[in-house]
């Protein structure tokens, strides 16, 4: 075993070299391969925020929209119903027993069901039928939920991934958590606060008439600059839907920032239509159920732009501009973890980690030079090059390096000696019946092989768990333990054997041997 | 080095020792708890910089009791002009909780505040967090008395599951006198505990089982009194080295990883302890013999 062919020799000091090249691409002014590791948000500064939609608002209003084309099916086909009855999640109404089946068939068909889509990618209807005696109820089916959510989240992304875009941060990372969760990460953002606003925001944006009296579907919403109430129509004159651009600008005659929006086609056309027809009288646009402003309609707007301005600063109206051009969130959003590390607090916790690490990597190789002198020079380089391949390999695999991934790297230095004096205490006790040096080597390099990997694969297990387990910076910590337990084997094994393998061959007179 | 120490003379003081000190700590986890950190509690914290250093802790507490705030906790933190506050309360209902609650504390203060780092965590993550690590924890002990069952025999197995077990209770009961908090780092150092005190014991046991097999007519105490000192040496090395790396990012690493490396700190030394005075007792009640190993190879 203390023998080594060239051709084994030539691979373990290639792969070193390897290993140091790429551990060399972290060094500056580097332009040779565009890899190096990146520092985790605690390290480099940043935010990580975790979203959750809601989807309950979703559901409750794609309910409402489900009226219209029911109480259609059942009047086209004659069915007689009565109680017609709509609340959060459910419709329900009464029927008579005998159209029942009727209805049921009717309910769940395939094809050109407006009140009831068959979605096909799971083989099921989206909302399901349940009679109880005369009563009839209607609301979505699982299926029905996981499909509106899906879409809803997939919808959410795609808006965050826009706004964001629109804000200008470097490198953000947007990432779909579990089937309710949207995680955005910012790095080098310290401030997150505009930016939260900005995704918080459902920015649903209506042009909706304004109402001189109580009248029936209008509601009161307030105007947001003089808290004035407003009686608001209901019914939607044109929404951000038809919204095709939205810029920030300042008024030609008052010099206030504003907000100039463009219409598509169909927005411009019922955007005309209304405004001509209602010369007089004030038309609310509400975003998000409050009313930003109510200007009065002086003529008719027939080109598809207008402007909207409601006492802005001009932050707010590239906000809002932003908002408005991004489209509006299907659902609500609620942030529900959040965390932010200053910049300066990163750089300090690099520092401290570097020192600790240069300071703890001192300690051990005092420690095992003075323990085992010459094989704990060996032990050094061996722990030296451990470094520098763990440095490598994170490189490679362009992982993350958090402060905890740091600590696991010092606590790697730590436990990696352990390979090395196991195999060490192993030949002193060898040392004591084996007469052949060599022989002794060799034994112990074998009889420690066994112990070593067991040892080895109990911290590897615990790695693995933290790493499937672990969030953010744990999962760095995770990354470096593992990386460390491959690289310390392969040091301890073929490096240090390989130099052990050179000093026990050389020395014949076997003056090194008081380990 | 040839030192003999006859460990199996303690091996029933110690073990009444352990179980005393594996009792005391369930009590303290049973009915003082943990002190935990936003991460499993929820809350939100703030870890500021103060421009002016004369600004006494108290003064930050006593201006931060506002009823509005909630239940609030400040404590220096590192350097001087450095403090970290935790509130009860998270971001999860207000998006702009975190921007008011800077404001305010900002304000309460009036001095220049530096907000190092901010974390808020609503009820339902820090609840999901702390089902996770827990999780973590277990399937990590389970993964180990699998891997000790399959590479040994199930008596071994079980002894480094109750040593394991009796490490991490003893670690976590510790936190629980001290109040010392437990958030997503402690869970981590819990972890690699398990894994470096699994470390140790496999390397006692591996030498347990060879002795076993070189030597039949010896009593398994005696059997684990040679194994225990004949691994002596490493043992003791080993658990020196990690120790002087954790020392060195306890001390110099920053007020971030104190806990972790407090904790992994504990977990070397009762980990050691354990291999040795847990481990390898439990083999002997389980009256484990020559006989059991060649049994069971077959």
């Amino acid at each position: 075993m203390l023998s080594f062919t060239k051709i084994k020799v030539i691979s373990i000091y290639l792969i070193l070299i390897c290993a140091i090249f790429f551990a060399s691409l972290n060094l500056k002014n580097n332009n040779l391969i565009e890899k190096k590791v990146n520092l985790g948000l605690d390290l480099q500064g940043g935010s990580y925020i975790l979203l959750e939609i809601d989807t309950k608002p979703l559901v409750s209003q794609k309910i409402q929209a489900k009226v219209i084309p029911i109480k259609k099916l059942l009047n086209d086909n004659k069915i007689s119903f009565r109680d017609f009855l709509i609340s959060q999640e459910d419709i329900s109404l009464s029927i008579s027993k005998k159209q029942q089946n009727k209805f049921k068939n009717l309910f769940f068909k395939r094809q050109d069901n407006l009140a009831n889509n068959f979605i096909s990618e799971y083989n099921k209807f989206e909302l399901d039928l349940e009679f109880d005696q005369n009563k009839a109820f209607i609301k979505f089916s699982n299926f029905g939920l996981i499909s509106l959510n899906n879409s809803a989240l997939g919808q959410s992304i795609e808006i965050i991934r826009r706004r964001i875009d629109d804000v200008g941060t470097k490198d953000p990372t947007i990432l779909q958590r579990g089937d309710k969760r949207i995680l955005v990460e910012l790095p080098g953002i310290d401030n997150p606060e505009r930016i939260k606003e900005l995704l918080g925001k459902t920015a649903q944006l209506t042009f909706r008439l304004v109402s001189k009296d109580d009248a029936f579907g209008s509601e009161k919403l307030i105007l947001t600059d003089s808290n004035e109430e407003l009686t608001v129509n209901k019914r939607v004159v044109v929404s951000g839907d038809n919204l095709v651009d939205a810029q920030p600008q300042f008024d030609n005659q008052s010099n206030q920032p504003i907000v100039l929006f463009t219409l598509d086609r169909l927005g411009a056309q019922k955007f005309g239509k209304i405004t001509s027809e209602n010369v007089g009288r004030r038309l609310a646009i509400v975003l998000d159920n409050t009313v930003i402003s109510a200007p009065q309609i002086r003529e008719a707007i027939t080109g598809g732009t207008g402007t909207i301005s409601g006492g802005f600063s001009f932050q707010e109206s590239t906000d809002l501009a932003l908002l408005l051009r991004s489209g509006a969130l299907p659902a609500p959003i609620n942030i529900i973890e959040e965390r932010t590390v200053g910049p300066d607090l990163g750089k300090d916790s690099i520092e401290a980690g570097v020192f600790s690490l240069i300071i703890g990597f001192i300690l051990v190789i005092i420690f095992m030079f003075i323990k085992y002198k010459i094989f704990g020079l060996v032990s050094n380089i061996s722990l030296i090059a451990n470094l520098l391949m763990m440095v490598g390999i994170l490189t490679l695999l362009e992982a993350t390096l958090t402060l905890p991934g740091i600590a696991g790297i010092i606590l790697t230095v730590g436990m990696a000696v352990d390979s090395n004096v196991l195999i060490y205490e192993r030949i002193k006790e060898e040392l004591r019946t084996e007469k052949s040096i060599i022989h002794a080597f060799d034994t112990g390099y074998n009889k420690a092989k066994i112990t070593v990997i067991d040892a080895n694969v109990t911290t590897l297990i615990a790695a693995v768990i933290l790493f499937v387990f672990g969030s953010g910076p744990v999962k760095g910590f995770a990354v470096t333990l593992g990386i460390g337990i491959v690289t310390t084997l392969f040091s301890a094994y073929f490096i240090a054997r390989h130099l052990t393998s050179v000093i026990v061959l050389n020395d014949k007179k076997g003056k090194y041997f008081k380990l | 080095m040839n030192n003999k120490i006859n460990f199996s003379k303690y091996f029933k003081i110690t073990n009444i020792f352990s179980l005393l000190a594996v009792v005391v700590s369930i009590l303290f986890l049973f009915f003082k708890g943990l002190n935990y950190g936003v991460d499993f509690k929820g809350g939100t914290l703030l870890e500021i910089r103060i421009e002016n250093k004369n600004i006494q802790i108290q003064e930050i507490r006593s201006s931060l009791s506002i009823p509005t705030l909630g239940d609030v906790n400040v404590k220096q933190f590192g350097k001087e002009g450095d403090f970290l506050i935790k509130f009860e309360k998270n971001a999860n209902e207000d998006d702009k909780f975190i921007k008011d609650l800077k404001n305010t504390v900002s304000k309460k203060i009036g001095s220049a505040v530096n907000f190092r780092r901010v974390e808020t965590v609503g009820p339902k993550v820090s609840r999901e967090l702390l089902i996770q690590g827990l999780t973590a924890i277990a399937l990590a002990l389970s993964a180990m008395l699998f891997y000790i069952w399959i590479r040994f025999e199930w008596q071994f197995s079980l002894g480094s599951i109750i040593a394991l077990i009796h490490d991490v209770v003893i670690t976590l009961g510790i936190f629980s006198i001290l109040s010392f908090e437990v958030n997503l780092s402690i869970v981590a150092a819990v972890l690699t505990i398990v894994g470096y005190s699994m470390n140790d014991t496999v390397v006692i046991f591996d030498r347990i089982r060879e002795n076993l097999l070189k030597y039949s007519k010896i009593k398994t105490n005696e059997i684990a009194d040679i194994s225990v000192n004949e691994t002596l040496s490493r043992t003791v090395i080993t658990s020196l080295t990690t120790l002087l790396a954790l020392f060195s990012i306890f001390i110099l690493g920053g007020e971030i990883l104190k806990g972790f490396s407090f904790a992994m700190i504990l977990g070397v030394v009762i980990g050691t302890y354990s291999s040795i005075f847990v481990a390898s007792p439990v083999l002997n009640y389980f009256k484990v013999t020559q006989k059991t190993l060649l049994k069971d190879d077959i």
